[in-house]
């Protein structure tokens, strides 16, 4: 047993250690002090965020080091950094809207920060179970946050109804995971790899067991992407959630199953990649294409922004199906997975804070309450058409950079079908997202209500960041591409790739 | 008389294909439950026999993980089924159904 440096090992956990002990100490201190309405919570909560944010970044271009199930190289430092972003925005979002629904908002800041550990725990594991484990952690506290308005009807029936899916989905999961135990010999994602990197196992009868195993862990790693047909949580559990939630849902809990795939599918079954990308390429294809069909349907605002991230899904999945391992280019596939990811967050995220900030002041979520928007917060209005433009993928927006990367990864793979049907359905998109707009903008407002839309600083500045992030990346993507592509750095350390 | 491990592999598909039967035909969410049950003890069953054929432990320190996450997860269940049953008065899948669309 070799000697554990034991400074360097947590120096090497240092977001996950702050994480941690932000979380204790935040449900302490709501234990103790009566203070649920103060800024107490809320200022240790950002602290505590915002410092394992910061620390994030010093992990990035890290020599691969792994902690016994703990792997700490640049693909967890992407991730790192990703998550610990989308919940510092998330908390901003979410101070007034908790503070005003419950008076138990002690525990929510809490969860927020269990649940942003968890995704870092989900894209860092390198062995089945601890990949098991880190998980349930992101489903079973993303259960208690959905259900979290627990005098909500609304919120009690969409919490049960995620945590009905998560539970047989994980349940499918896990059969897949025995399967690959049993075939492989081990939990190790290398050691699978290095059992099935010989070619006389490979074709023998064990070849059988792993492609039921692939499908069935994709029911597990589906429904947290919200792939279709593994969907069907996605649009109850957003509408019935609180709606910072359900901005973590669409972005965070999506991003953790994005890095499961590419880490469990790399790492762990890069021979098999004829027959996983193959299953992907169906899986990429049925999911934008049905998200953005119902998407056409939707009144609830809160439904359509999920079945538009039902649809990105879709998207992002292409990048991993035309994933090219010769291929060293920007256009392998696996930056534009993470390229997407990035985009993904500053809009979506924004698409909902300017939602939040809305439902905030007005009290409702349906498309007919946004007409003559624009006239009650102009400001909030041109925001979400921004939004909207990156969500279709129109020039000059992230979108845009992120739909060019996964596409173009989809021709360099050859998969020219894949990319016509992915622009295709960004055509179909552009219809519901405009027709809002097209309600925010030329549709009469109703007649009272004519008062315009205040909302709280925090709330303008997260909003601010999402907007600036989303040009941003538009005009001028050059650090966020280099981000990415240290991300998929990872690549080039793993054994038996 | 020793049991081939194919035998424990064919009884713990067996039984997740009970467990998936019960979570697609029972509307009630405890019934619902106790499928899914047993679905992971079906699956943990497969985790043990594989773990003893191949004679490594990684597999039983799972199955230990399994059991342990799964009272987890049903401690927030039922959780949530006692604060459905006060609003609604059922504890039945199909009543809740303010959501949809």
């Amino acid at each position: 047993m070799a000697q554990i440096n034991w400074a360097e090992t947590i120096w090497l956990l240092g977001p996950e250690v702050i994480l941690t002990v932000g979380a204790l100490v935040v449900l302490v201190v709501d234990f103790v002090r009566d203070d649920d309405r103060g800024p107490l919570l809320p200022g240790l909560t950002l602290i505590t965020l915002g410092g394992a944010f910061l620390l994030s970044f010093t992990y990035l271009g890290l020599d691969r080091t792994a902690l016994f199930m703990f792997e700490v190289d640049n693909l967890t430092s992407f991730f790192r950094i990703l998550a610990t972003g989308t919940s510092v925005l998330i908390l901003l979002v979410s101070v007034d809207y908790v503070r005003s629904r419950s008076r138990h908002a002690g525990e929510f800041y809490s969860l927020l920060l269990w649940v942003t550990l968890a995704v870092i725990l989900v894209a860092a594991s390198s062995d089945l179970i601890l990949l098991y484990l880190s998980f349930e952690l992101l489903s079973i506290t993303s259960y208690i946050l959905v259900g979290w308005l627990r005098d909500e009807a609304r919120s009690n029936e969409a919490a049960i109804k995620y945590l009905l899916y998560g539970a047989i989905s994980s349940a499918v999961m896990l059969y897949g995971m025995s399967l690959l135990y049993g075939a492989a010999g081990s939990t190790r994602l290398e050691d699978i790899a290095r059992t099935f990197s010989d070619p006389a196992v490979r074709v023998g009868t064990l070849d059988e067991l792993v492609l039921p195993a692939v499908v069935l862990m994709l029911a597990g790693f589906g429904f947290k992407t919200s792939l279709v047909p593994f969907h069907q949580w996605a649009p109850d559990a957003y509408e019935g959630a609180p709606t910072p939630v359900t901005a973590f849902l669409s972005v965070g809990s999506k991003a953790a199953g994005f890095a499961v795939l590419i880490r469990v599918f790399l790492t762990a079954l890069p021979m098999f990649q004829v027959d996983w990308a193959a299953v992907l390429v169906a899986f990429s294809i049925l999911t934008m294409t049905l998200g953005n069909l119902v998407a056409l349907v939707q009144t609830n605002m809160k439904r359509l922004l999920a079945y538009s991230s039902v649809a990105q899904a879709g998207y992002i999945l292409m990048g991993l199906a035309a994933y090219v391992a010769t291929d060293t280019s920007t256009l392998n596939g696996i930056a534009g997975v993470l390229l997407y990811l990035v985009a993904y967050l500053f809009t979506n995220l924004g698409a909902f804070i300017a939602v939040i900030a809305y439902e905030q002041a007005t009290g409702s979520v349906s498309i007919a309450d946004y007409a003559g928007m624009v006239r009650r917060a102009p400001w909030l209005a041109g925001a979400l058409v921004v939004f909207f433009l990156s969500l279709a993928g129109i020039p000059p927006t992230a979108g845009f950079v992120g739909k060019l990367a996964v596409f173009g990864a989809a021709i360099n793979a050859q998969l020219y079908y894949l990319a016509v049907i992915g622009v295709v359905n960004s055509v179909i998109s552009v219809y519901y997202y405009f027709n809002v707009v097209r309600q925010m903008f030329f549709m009469p407002p109703p007649a009272e209500g004519e008062e315009p839309v205040r909302y709280p600083q925090a709330m303008g500045l997260a909003l601010t960041v999402s907007l600036v992030g989303t040009l941003l990346i538009g005009i001028y993507p050059q650090p966020f591409l280099d981000l990415a592509n240290v991300g998929r750095q990872f690549l080039a350390m793993l054994p038996f790739a | 008389m020793i049991v081939p491990v194919s035998y424990y592999l064919v009884l713990g598909a067996i039984l997740f294909s009970i467990g998936v039967t019960g979570v697609l035909l029972r509307r009630n969410a405890i019934m619902v439950f106790m499928s899914i049950e047993l679905m992971l003890n079906a699956v943990n069953l497969s985790f043990v026999a594989m773990s003893r054929a191949l004679d490594s432990l990684d597999g039983q320190v799972f199955v230990f993980f399994v059991m342990t996450v799964a009272a987890a997860e049903v401690a927030v269940g039922l959780a949530l089924i006692v604060a459905i049953f006060r609003s609604l008065g059922s504890a039945d899948v199909d009543d809740a159904h303010v959501l949809k669309g």
